[in-house]
């Protein structure tokens, strides 16, 4: 970083030492460009302000404000509410690091079965397909109801009867299906000719699918990988059906207590506080990516 | 190219709209209830309804036994549908001037137009939902109680202290969880269910060792659910008033005082009375839990 700066700030004298005068037409240019500059956040700062203050005025205005802001804001409920909904989510959180986690790799392998070439794979391939068309399109909440509430009641030996085992077995079968899908998109769409040259460097197939394709598909994959990701955290809470109290369901007590809305407030706003930071991580690691593998900038 | 008039433009047509959308805001709620003669005298079959001539009542879905039967509040069978035409009766609406309306618990509450007169859904009556609702009198003395199955070590509990290591379960929303929360204190947080059709599966699986549940429904789920189950027994009434039911009004209605005044006729003249005998069993066999 300082070797960088130092060198551009040599770089910059040597010029100047060279005898460098930027022209008038250069300096009028740059001029031009700043004032365009200043002119567009000015105009930009302006606009949100009167979008702010008439979104402001339509709310506050409205006949039935302070009803609603009696049962959607009120301090006292959101300063209850807060710890418990923390509490809550501390089992959001952990369902979401453990699902997470094996909807990832059980997504991986599914997507890896449904490319494998070969007539021999051919069941592998029937199996997984018919496992992503089926958990794709049954709805979660069913899927849950069926594993949670009917799995027990099977009274299978050794099978746990804990509602959050079963909630997170439930949300992985069907997260693995949406992921294994993404990740399938994202090997497909690696060019051919990667491949074949892979190929014809004497790889096999597995380390041409391994070194290659996997790295430069999964790298494509962030974006919607991530959406699958944050959409689980939400869909996390789902589990309490089961009868586990996450954020939303320690929010929904006090709400039918009260009959005051506001904790749903709370645990909305937890959540979307939980997902901005890890959309930003993502976001950078991204960037790192793109930075490292466009060595000299984005075209 | 000019971008910044076009710029312009464009932000003074959001502002136009904006400015539209805040002179087409709703008109003070005042103005479009019907204004019925008088309103606040409570004359018969003449209130101020939603629906001008009828009466709106609502309950969520499903309607579960005793309440309602087979899922029919407009049957008239089941206590709260009878009670609810009772009401109607004295309010001065016959059986065919009342239309019944599908609204969730917590939507009932919201505040904001109201599209019923009255809901009746065993909403239990507190100081604290005053501040969101209106509620008329108590039409039902309710006693939460226990269910456990026959056998398990939850139904030999003879005390509430013999519960503490029971892992219990109740329905969200319900007095029944404050009672968990609130009395029993058990070692292991209460599992907390959306529907009370829940809890009764995570009961029969085993994923609980009891349920808290209010008397009438503790006798229908061991009368006719869950056979294998039993009423362990019923707590003690938290801070000496008997915990109500009562029928559920907007804030601020102006049927309040007309709704209260017919279910507190239909208490004097022993109306409620039959309707219990009638559709509700006694609370007799069920020991009190100390």
């Amino acid at each position: 970083m300082d070797k960088a700066q130092a060198a551009e700030g040599s770089a910059e004298r040597e010029e100047q030492d060279g005898g460098y005068v930027p022209s008038q037409r250069r300096l009028d240019r740059e001029r031009y460009k700043r004032a365009r500059a200043r002119r567009a956040t000015a105009i930009g700062a302006l606009s949100t302000l009167v979008t702010g203050v008439v979104l402001y005025l339509v709310v506050v205005n409205a006949p039935g404000w302070p009803r609603t802001k009696e049962t959607f804001f009120d301090w006292g409920y959101a300063r209850e509410a807060f710890p418990k909904v923390l509490e809550g989510l501390w089992l959001n959180v952990r369902l979401l690091l453990i699902c997470g986690a094996a909807v990832l790799v059980l997504g991986m392998l599914i997507a890896v079965a449904r490319t494998l070439r070969g007539p021999v794979f051919f069941p592998l391939r029937f199996l997984a397909a018919a496992y992503t068309d089926f958990f794709r399109g049954l709805p979660l909440i069913i899927n849950l109801m069926i594993v949670v509430l009917g799995l027990p009641a099977l009274r299978l030996q050794g099978v746990t009867v804990d509602p959050v085992l079963l909630g997170g077995t439930a949300l992985t079968l069907t997260y693995s299906a949406y992921v294994a899908e993404v990740f399938r998109a994202g090997i497909e769409s690696v060019h051919p000719s990667q491949r074949a040259a892979a190929r014809s460097l004497g790889l096999s197939n597995r380390q041409a699918l391994r070194h290659v394709v996997l790295p430069q598909a999964v790298r494509r994959q962030v974006p919607p990988l991530l959406n699958d990701l944050v959409s689980l955290q939400k869909d996390t809470g789902l589990v309490s059906i089961g009868g586990a109290v996450d954020a939303v369901r320690a929010a929904d007590i006090i709400v039918g207590r009260s009959l005051n809305y506001t904790p749903y407030i709370v645990a909305g706003l937890v959540f979307v506080a939980l997902t901005i930071p890890m959309t930003r991580f993502t976001d950078w690691v991204t960037a790192r990516m793109d930075r490292r593998r466009a060595q000299g900038g984005t075209t | 190219m000019h971008p910044a008039p076009r710029a312009l433009r464009r932000a003074a047509a959001v502002v136009v709209l904006l400015a539209a959308a805040v002179s087409c805001a709703p008109q003070p709620e005042a103005s479009d209830r019907p204004s019925a003669s008088g309103g606040n005298t409570c004359e018969k079959g003449k209130l101020a309804t939603e629906n001008s001539g009828r009466l709106t009542i609502a309950t969520d879905e499903p309607a579960y036994e005793p309440w309602f039967k087979d899922d029919d509040p407009a049957g008239g069978k089941g206590f709260e549908s009878a009670v609810a035409y009772a009401v109607a009766e004295h309010l001065g609406y016959g059986k065919d001037k009342v239309t019944w309306q599908t609204v969730p618990f917590n939507k009932a509450f919201a505040p904001g137009e109201k599209t019923f007169d009255f809901d009746i859904n065993q909403v239990s009556v507190s100081e604290e939902r005053r501040k969101a609702v209106d509620f008329s009198s108590g039409y039902y003395d309710v006693r939460q109680t226990v269910v456990a199955l026959k056998g398990s070590k939850a139904a030999k509990a003879k005390s509430i202290a013999d519960l503490k290591d029971v892992k219990l379960g109740a329905q969200v929303g319900t007095t029944s969880l404050d009672y968990i929360d609130d009395v029993v204190k058990p070692n292991q947080a209460a599992a907390v269910y959306a529907k009370n059709d829940q809890a009764k599966s995570a009961l029969k699986n085993g994923q609980v060792g009891a349920i808290v549940v209010d008397l009438p429904t503790a006798f229908y789920i061991t009368g006719a659910e869950i056979t294998d189950a039993r009423i362990v027994g019923q707590f003690e009434n938290q801070g000496g008033t008997p915990e109500q039911f009562g029928l559920v009004l907007d804030k601020g209605s102006a049927l309040t005082p007309c709704v209260s005044r017919a279910v507190d006729a239909l208490r004097e003249d022993g109306t409620l009375a039959e309707l219990e005998q009638k559709w509700l069993s006694d609370a007799v066999d069920a020991p009190v839990l100390k």
